[in-house]
């Protein structure tokens, strides 16, 4: 069966780039335009992703990719749909790399730095060659952050681990053969769950509903026509709006629904 | 590729009124906002409101009904496998709970059906959480604090964005739901920006009258995927999850209940059959279908199918006339077209800023209402920024957040936005970004209860996939908070349901889309085309045409 409609198929290509440069995808040669980026110079060149490809905008880490240059002997790392092609890159994708997760009880784990330590042992066998932190294509420090979970400080570990997509190529250079992006998003989940301080006032907030403190006005609103909503909304008194630059502290003059 | 010389130029008048700007807004003075008639007239300038951009439903539950092509086209479209041909009498898996889709509505929804000791399977397109859920970066909406906010004013807010026709049920669940949803993302490990005290910071987004949006730098949407995904992973014992294996068609039994789906596994292109005793349908929204030709900021997976697979079934659609287009999307540098540039430039301050370096609007209307702003300065008033690459945009001024809130506030709220540019050579706390509305969320979808229950039994609905709460346009923020307030819901009742009438199911059948198939052939419309659509087409014409012995099915080949 063949079917009409093709979508989209234009907006791949950057119309006013006209030079061409060759890359070399698992060693094979294409010519694309070099404006493109690596993912749109791949479909480009004719490929059609199923793996390899996620969110298209750099925050998903389906589409790692490594490189070479011609003239270097180094390996070089980006996001398929954020790297720009270079002439002659040689490149291949990782869409995926074996890794070891720990399943763990969240709600019986303790926050204590030994409950990681007891999921992930490999945390110690870290040689400190740096390798993950020189792949990692959004420049997270991965080495440093597994130095803090050692050290069994989390909340440095949350923070600099925090841009981390999960992309797996730490893991695919780990010497020490763990996953570090499992490790830091347990490590995560404890900080902020377990350590990091509360938010009260979203603990009186959930009572408050619970006690059923807003119910009349909302049945009123629900109730409301079209027209007195529109006048509420408008409505400087109903509906008063906080400043842009105000303080947290900021209070309404008319708190009759609060 | 950073500035050109002639866009240099063009961001010294940016410069140039900087200063004023930044004074004015120092001292509270806003660009007022639009009255409800000013809103109107600008309206004008939003592509929904062009009426050759779509058309009537010749079939199906919501015949008649008047939406874009693009949509109708996969509407009205054949199955993808001929019922004929698949063997329903031995499933090849079983499951208490089916959940259609691996983002935050369907992980959501995942985790409180196995806390109703149901067995769950969430059957997802591509990895679990490759997602719109794990693009959003702004935040997520709700009430959570006592001394300036309540649900009622959310409620207002959220209507008001909406145009007044929300669902009103729906929209009282909403709000009323949201401090639960943010207390269980705090109590899951979600790492929310605080104040060393635990109290969460919060900020204004496009059409709220408190600042309740409640963030995690400018990576929400992905810490929030991330924490919930880990969490099923804890519970694999009790929740399966098949990647790469999208459903194709919803199969419901001889009764008409929900009986399950007919999944395709892309790499090894076999079909299987799930029989559940109930189904969550939350395959998000429907960017990648470049409505009108627009960019569009969604996922590589955002192609309609659940909308086409239950509207086969049965279900009606509602508020699928109006899309939202993001008022700010990347228009240049080129590699990066269609990016999102979060609200939040607009929330903490930056002004939207045309070629000759003036504010023409309010940067924090309501995204259609910004949306049309900028498509009418671009277009009708003649004021955007022309790009190298022919098109227009207007400058988004992130410079100026520097001098309001203090240097190095632009990398340190907008980490990602940051290196991004970047990348490219703009160093965004000294340039502006320029920028066009792109397409961002599909605001209607199916009908469904506030339990996310749907008019076919077993069958629910949660997330983008779904139409009612947002009215005809959706409030930044508000996404986010929806999928995981109606994900919960409809996991919880397709939880219980399954528990308690799920062994009543009967034969399981695909009756519905032989009907559905007849209806089709008897409109004559539809013969040509083939869904769910499951991947965009990238594929150059040129290429096609040497690719002589390839077919294309929809888009897979
Ligand atoms: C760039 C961006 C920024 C955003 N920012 C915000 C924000 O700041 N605040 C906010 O509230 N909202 C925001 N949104 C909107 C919000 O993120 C989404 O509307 C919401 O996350 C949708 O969640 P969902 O679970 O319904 O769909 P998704 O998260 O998209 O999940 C749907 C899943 O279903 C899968 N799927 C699709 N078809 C099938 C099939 N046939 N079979 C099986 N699986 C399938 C998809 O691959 C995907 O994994 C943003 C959206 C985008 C794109
Ligand atoms: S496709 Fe998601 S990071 Fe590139």
């Amino acid at each position: 069966m063949s079917t009409t409609a093709p979508i989209g198929e234009d907006k791949i290509v950057a119309k006013v780039t006209s030079k061409h440069v060759p890359i070399y995808v698992m060693g094979k040669r294409y010519d694309v335009p070099d404006s493109l980026t690596i993912m749109k110079a791949m479909e480009y060149a004719g490929y059609k992703f199923i793996r390899g490809c996620g969110c298209r905008g750099g925050i998903c880490g389906a589409c790692g990719t490594v490189y070479k240059k011609p003239d270097d002997y180094k390996i070089h790392v980006g996001l398929a749909c954020q790297t720009v092609v270079q002439e002659g890159m040689h490149l291949t994708q990782i869409p995926f790399y074996p890794a070891t997760r720990t399943v763990f009880d969240y709600e019986q784990t303790p926050a204590v730095a030994e409950a990681v330590f007891k999921a992930y042992p490999e945390l110690f066998r870290c040689v400190a060659c740096n390798a993950c932190t020189k792949i990692c294509p959004m420049d997270v420090p991965v080495m440093d952050y597994v130095a803090a979970i050692k050290r069994g400080d989390f909340e440095k570990a949350t923070e600099l681990s925090f841009d981390c997509i999960q992309c797996g190529l730490c893991a695919s250079r780990c010497m020490a053969e763990m996953a570090q992006y499992h490790i830091a998003q347990m490590v995560r989940r404890i900080y902020g769950g377990k350590i990091k301080p509360k938010a009260t006032h979203l603990a009186v907030m959930v009572d408050n509903v619970k006690a059923g403190k807003f119910k009349d006005g909302l049945e009123q609103l629900k109730k409301a026509d079209v027209a007195t909503l529109k006048q509420l909304y408008m409505s400087k008194d109903a509906r008063e709006i906080e400043p842009n630059m105000s303080e947290d502290e900021w209070v309404p003059t008319n708190n009759a629904y609060l | 590729m950073p500035y050109p010389q002639a866009l240099k130029e063009l961001i010294k008048k940016v410069e140039a009124t900087r200063p004023e700007r930044v004074a004015r807004k120092k001292k509270g003075e806003e660009v007022p906002f639009m009255s409800l008639d000013e809103r109107a007239a600008t309206l004008q300038f939003h592509p929904d409101v062009k009426e050759e951009g779509r058309r009537a439903l010749l079939v199906g539950p919501s015949k008649g009904y008047r939406l874009a092509h693009e949509y109708a086209d996969l509407l009205e479209a054949m199955p993808r496998v001929d019922p004929d041909k698949v063997d329903l009498s031995t499933p090849h898996i079983e499951t208490d709970v089916l959940v259609i889709g691996g983002g935050g509505a369907g992980t959501a929804a995942a985790l409180l059906a196995q806390e109703q000791g149901a067995k769950v399977l969430v059957a997802t397109k591509l990895r679990h959480g490759d997602a719109n859920t794990m693009m959003a970066e702004g935040g997520i909406q709700g009430c959570s604090k006592g001394h300036k906010d309540s649900p009622y004013y959310h409620y207002l807010d959220v209507m008001g964005g909406g145009h007044f026709v929300n669902v009103p049920e729906l929209v009282e669940t909403l709000v009323t739901e949201a401090p639960d949803v943010l207390q269980w993302l705090e109590h899951l490990g979600m790492n929310f920006s605080k104040f060393p005290d635990g109290r969460l910071k919060t900020m204004h987004g496009g059409g709220t009258s408190r600042k309740r949006m409640h963030y995690a730098a400018d990576i929400t949407g992905a810490e929030i995927m991330r924490t919930i995904r880990d969490e099923a992973r804890n519970r694999a014992a009790d929740i399966t999850v098949l990647e790469f294996s999208p459903a194709v068609e919803l199969i419901l039994d001889d009764q008409g209940k929900c009986a399950g789906a007919l999944l395709y596994n892309m790499e090894t292109e076999e079909y299987l059959v799930v029989r559940a005793k109930a189904v969550v349908m939350a395959t998000g929204g429907s960017g990648r279908l470049h409505v009108q030709s627009f960019m569009t900021t969604n996922h590589y997976g955002a192609t309609f199918d659940g909308v086409v697979m239950a509207y086969r079934a049965g279900v009606p659609v509602c508020f699928l006339h109006t899309i939202q287009y993001h008022p700010t999307g990347v228009v240049f540098p080129e590699q990066a077209e269609g990016i999102l540039i979060t609200e939040k430039f607009r929330g903490i301050g930056a002004n939207l800023v045309n070629v000759e370096g003036n504010q023409f609007v309010n940067e924090r209307e309501p995204r259609d209402v910004e949306a049309a702003a900028i498509i009418k300065e671009c277009t009708k008033k003649g004021l955007g920024v022309p790009t190298p690459t022919g098109r227009f945009g207007v400058w988004l001024d992130s410079p100026m957040i520097e001098d309001l809130h203090g240097p190095g506030t632009v990398e340190k709220e907008f980490p990602g936005k940051h290196i991004l540019y970047e990348r490219f050579g703009i160093d965004i706390s000294k340039e502006p970004m320029l920028i066009y509305p792109t397409l961002h969320y599909q605001n209607g979808g199916l009908e469904y209860q506030s339990d996310g229950s749907t008019r076919i039994a077993g069958l629910y609905v949660a997330g983008e996939v779904g139409g009612g709460v947002h009215g005809e346009n959706r409030l930044m923020g508000n996404s986010l908070l929806d999928i995981l307030v109606f994900g919960r819901l409809a996991g919880a009742a397709a939880g219980v349901y399954a528990k308690a009438k799920g062994a009543s199911l009967g034969k399981l059948s695909l009756d519905h889309v032989r009907v559905f198939t007849k209806e089709l052939q008897e409109s004559k419309v539809g013969a040509d085309r083939v869904s769910p659509l499951l991947l965009p087409d990238y594929t150059l014409l040129d290429t096609k045409s040497r690719q002589l012995t390839s077919h294309y099915v929809g888009s897979l080949r």
